[in-house]
């Protein structure tokens, strides 16, 4: 079985090849302002180290091309929004407490109807389908394409967002409903706030996916295409299209996830040093630990499920100001190559400190002589002080922890280190993120009201469903794990009903790989 | 009287919610709604209990239900400003102010929500120093002063009015059938107080506890400073425990967010676990079968970084939480008033001893 995993930095571009559970090849390039040409030549330099052939299974992408569509407040589309909990809610409409740079972006216009549940499960108010249709005209006379819809109680009962979204599809050829019980459990407007983001980056998810198609054509890639999700599994490239905020937090899932399987541990501290951040995380089993319940994109608070991580200033692309040993948080970024003292550009870089220590060859070395060893030394102590202020700051308890070392910048992070057991590095640690997207796994997912049962027992059917799925869907059946379960009541229907979700998640099993591979390869020699 | 600035409205979200014991749903709503306002040019006064005429009329706001259905319904000031219009209504005279029945949560500011429409002050006291469930936990209660009458208002037009009842249990018990018929969640006005009543019986100046609880955290955070430790010494309170949430069950039924936490021992407190017990509110703390805190001391569970509060609501798996305890209003303390609050008012058989007198 082969994999290819890529991930898709702010510096750079890594790409490994696995086979058979083994690391054969990683490979590191510049990112692209453009992304899709960075992965294109991500994978040739693959091909060139190792001869990929045509026995290539899957190729599985991670990218931070979404959040920081977010972040950087570009490539937004406009959403109309349509809130169906009329006449409850009005006091806060859509866009409330949006940063209002980032409203002004994504908000095509809001409108209120009728309609949605109660907690119990019964009707809050008459769903008003004629005012509904009306919007849809308006809408579709102001040209927007990108709809939300968002009812009172939708993750208990759905049915008024799929009405709308009906209508909306009748109405408005060619739109893109993105329905708020898919992105959020209960909590109007973080579900909401999550619906926005999503639809407002569908129109730049479909170009990115669609230009990593290409781009994987264009090697000559046949294998299909996946991206890697926030809780560490994989999504088909036509449905990660259509949920790009699933994919926010990938890459540092991935990171985090390459380090425990190349490390072999399940419970540590990880940094991942790249070109312009270092990013701390805890695993747990395996897992990064996630962040408590609110967590805010780009200012706008939602209630994603994220990997619990700090992120600092400090790079292999860092600036470095020798007066006083201030390092970053200003990067070169992507430029490295050109701009690095030791690549003949004119910037000092946390790279040219760790050359001119002797932490890592590259570049021209001569072109250090000017630097003491004193302001080398001064430079390193700083960047020893903020790693260790921050692996201290993801503990739990008082003692020492160990610390895996991965990312291209890894060679910043000393040996020693105040509250640090032990520094493991990797082979491949460079590529730990896309070591992270090659191994993500499959799940399986129940979403369903069980009535006349216990809580226990719901929620055992349900994860009995859940883990079938997910051997359908591909996965190990060895390998299962319970990544996610709750239980909403519904009090109104008889016979102790209540709503159970739960995700199940497993290793890909290579039998499957395999079969779907030779059906590809069949369907191509066919045509 | 003083004007409450912008900063004071958003140290008492933080406050309110700390004292909200993990009930009386989030203030951030609320909130919300009162920087809509201030952003308009809207002020509120704050006016002190002892500036009160012994006469004068004061109404007693909350917005009673689920935690869980807050999320979702939000906040309306609106509703709250008619239940208090509809009282005046009913009882034929006109609120000089409006109190909060519990500081704690987002019913800590609807009484500001409802002076923004009533052009009214806001009196410095509540009726629980915390929140409470239920209609018979105050300190009016504790007072034996009338329970009736009472406005009960659902945004889709209905309004209803309990005008008498026996006793404060049977306001609850009627009351909150209304509650539940309404979707578990109401904007009420309970029954009203004279001046007199609320200098005798109301816990003073509680919503300027809160603010200086908010302004504590938020100065600690701002300097990098143990916002814990800034809680407890801005109230004299006590650390229980520290560790991460390992399991979470809640149901919805009768109106009420019912159900447990465990939490399991880090740092000092590795190799210990302990449950909490809710009702809307942190009700009881058990370690190994046995209660180490419970009502009408205040429980709260809050963030270990940040200090924020934790609702019954919104807890966890995986967060990392600390228990702490703040001392109860002394009117809770007596016989009568642990007969109200105790932990046999909730059903628990056990005997209440303050973690503050050990």
């Amino acid at each position: 079985m082969k994999r290819i995993g890529i991930d898709v930095g702010g510096t750079n571009t890594d790409a490994v090849l696995i086979a058979d559970g083994k690391v054969v090849q990683g490979v590191k390039v510049a990112t692209t302002p453009d992304v899709t040409s960075g992965v294109a030549a991500a994978i040739e330099a693959l091909d060139t180290a190792v001869d990929l052939g045509a026995g290539v299974d899957a190729l599985m992408i991670g990218t931070t091309h979404f959040i920081n569509a977010v972040v950087q407040r570009r490539n937004l589309t406009k959403v109309a929004v349509i809130r169906i909990a009329l006449p409850a809610t009005s006091a806060l409409p859509p866009f409330t407490d949006w940063p209002s740079d980032l409203a002004e972006l994504a908000n095509g216009g809001v409108w209120q109807i009728e309609g949605g549940h109660d907690y119990d499960g019964r009707r809050f108010a008459p769903l008003d389908v004629a005012a509904a249709r009306q919007i849809a005209r308006e809408i579709r006379d102001l040209g927007l394409k990108y709809v939300v819809v968002n009812a009172l109680f939708s993750p208990l009962d759905p049915s008024d967002e799929m009405a709308i979204a009906a209508i909306m599809h009748e109405e408005i050829p060619d739109v893109s409903v993105t329905c708020a019980h898919l992105l959020g459990g209960i909590g109007l407007l973080e579900r909401e706030n999550a619906a926005i983001l999503n639809a407002s980056l569908i129109a730049l998810a479909e170009e990115t996916i669609h230009a990593f198609e290409q781009a994987k054509s264009e090697v000559g890639l046949s294998a299909p295409l996946f991206v890697t999700q926030n809780d560490g599994t994989v999504a088909e490239a036509a449905r990660a299209a259509e949920y790009p905020v699933f994919s926010f937090a990938s890459g540092a899932t991935n990171s985090m996830r390459g380090a425990a399987y190349l490390s072999g541990l399940k419970e540590a501290v990880v940094v991942d040093v790249g070109g312009t951040t270092a990013d701390f995380g805890h695993l747990r089993q395996g897992f990064p630990r996630e962040a408590n319940a609110v967590v805010h994109v780009g200012g706008v608070r939602t209630l994603f499920r994220m990997p619990d991580l700090v992120s600092i200033g400090l790079g292999g692309g860092s600036h470095v100001d020798l007066n006083s040993g201030a390092i970053g948080p200003l990067s070169v970024g992507y430029r490295l190559s050109d701009e690095a003292l030791v690549f003949g550009g004119n910037r000092l870089t946390a790279t040219d400190i760790g050359v001119a220590a002797g932490l890592i060859d590259l570049g021209d070395r001569k072109r250090l002589a000017h630097i003491s060893a004193d302001q080398v030394r001064n430079v390193l102590r700083r960047c020893k002080e903020m790693l260790e202020e921050n692996v201290d700051r993801m503990k739990t308890s008082a003692g020492d922890v160990t610390l895996i070392a991965v990312g291209g910048g890894a060679f910043l992070v000393p040996e020693e280190l105040q509250g640090v057991g032990r520094v493991v590095r990797v082979q491949h640690g460079g590529c730990a993120n896309a070591v992270g997207a090659a191994i993500a796994q499959v799940s399986g997912e129940v979403d369903q009201v069980f009535q006349g049962v216990t809580r226990s027992e719901a929620i055992a059917s349900a994860r009995k469903l859940a883990e079938a799925r997910a051997v359908e869907a591909g996965a190990d059946s060895e390998s299962l794990a319970l990544i996610e379960a709750e239980d909403t009541p519904i009090a109104y229907l008889p016979g102790n009903a209540m709503r159970v979700r739960v995700k199940i998640v497993g290793d890909i099993r290579s039998t499957r790989i395999r079969k779907s591979n030779k059906e590809e390869v069949t369907c191509q020699s066919a045509s | 009287m003083r004007q409450l600035s912008a900063e004071d409205i958003e140290a008492l979200s933080v406050g309110a919610w700390i004292l909200g014991t993990g009930g009386g749903g989030s203030p951030y709503h609320a909130l919300l709604s009162l920087r809509r306002f201030y952003n308009d040019g809207v002020r509120i006064d704050l006016i002190d209990p002892d500036e009160l005429d012994d006469g004068d009329p004061i109404a007693v706001v909350s917005v009673m239900g689920a935690p869980l259905v807050f999320q979702e319904r939000l906040v309306d000031s609106r509703l709250i400003a008619r239940a208090v219009s509809a009282m005046e209504e009913h009882i034929g005279r006109k609120f000089k102010a409006v109190m909060p029945v519990e500081i704690g949560g987002g019913n800590g500011m609807q009484s500001l929500l409802a002076a923004v429409h009533l052009g009214i002050p806001v009196v410095d006291a509540d009726a629980m120093g915390r929140a409470y469930p239920e209609a018979q936990m105050t300190s009016f209660a504790v007072g034996n002063l009338a329970p009736y009458p009472l406005t009960s208002i659902d945004p889709r037009g209905n309004e209803a009015i309990v005008g008498k009842t026996a006793s404060w249990k049977w306001m609850e018990r009627v009351s909150r059938k209304l509650c539940t018929e309404f979707g578990s969640i109401v904007a009420t006005c309970k029954a009203p107080r004279t001046g007199a009543e609320v200098k005798a019986w109301g816990i003073p100046r509680t919503t300027s506890k809160a603010i200086n609880l908010g302004r504590a955290v938020a100065e600690a955070n701002r300097k990098h400073l143990d916002a814990i430790a800034a809680i407890l010494k801005a109230e004299s309170g006590k650390q229980l425990f520290f560790g991460k949430v390992v399991e979470v069950e809640r149901r919805t039924t009768e109106g009420f967010l019912r159900g447990r936490t465990v939490i399991e021992g880090l740092g000092g407190d590795q190799g210990a676990q302990v449950q909490v017990d809710f009702q809307n509110e942190w009700i009881v703390v058990w370690c190994y079968g046995q209660p180490i805190v419970s009502t009408p001391d205040l429980i709260c569970v809050l963030d270990s970084e940040s200090g924020e509060a934790i609702g019954t609501e919104t807890i966890r798996y995986g967060q990392r939480v600390t228990v702490i305890a703040l001392p109860a209003s002394p009117v809770f303390l007596s016989p009568r008033g642990l007969d109200h609050v105790g932990p046999r008012a909730f059903g628990y058989d056990i005997d209440f001893k303050s973690v503050f007198r050990s």
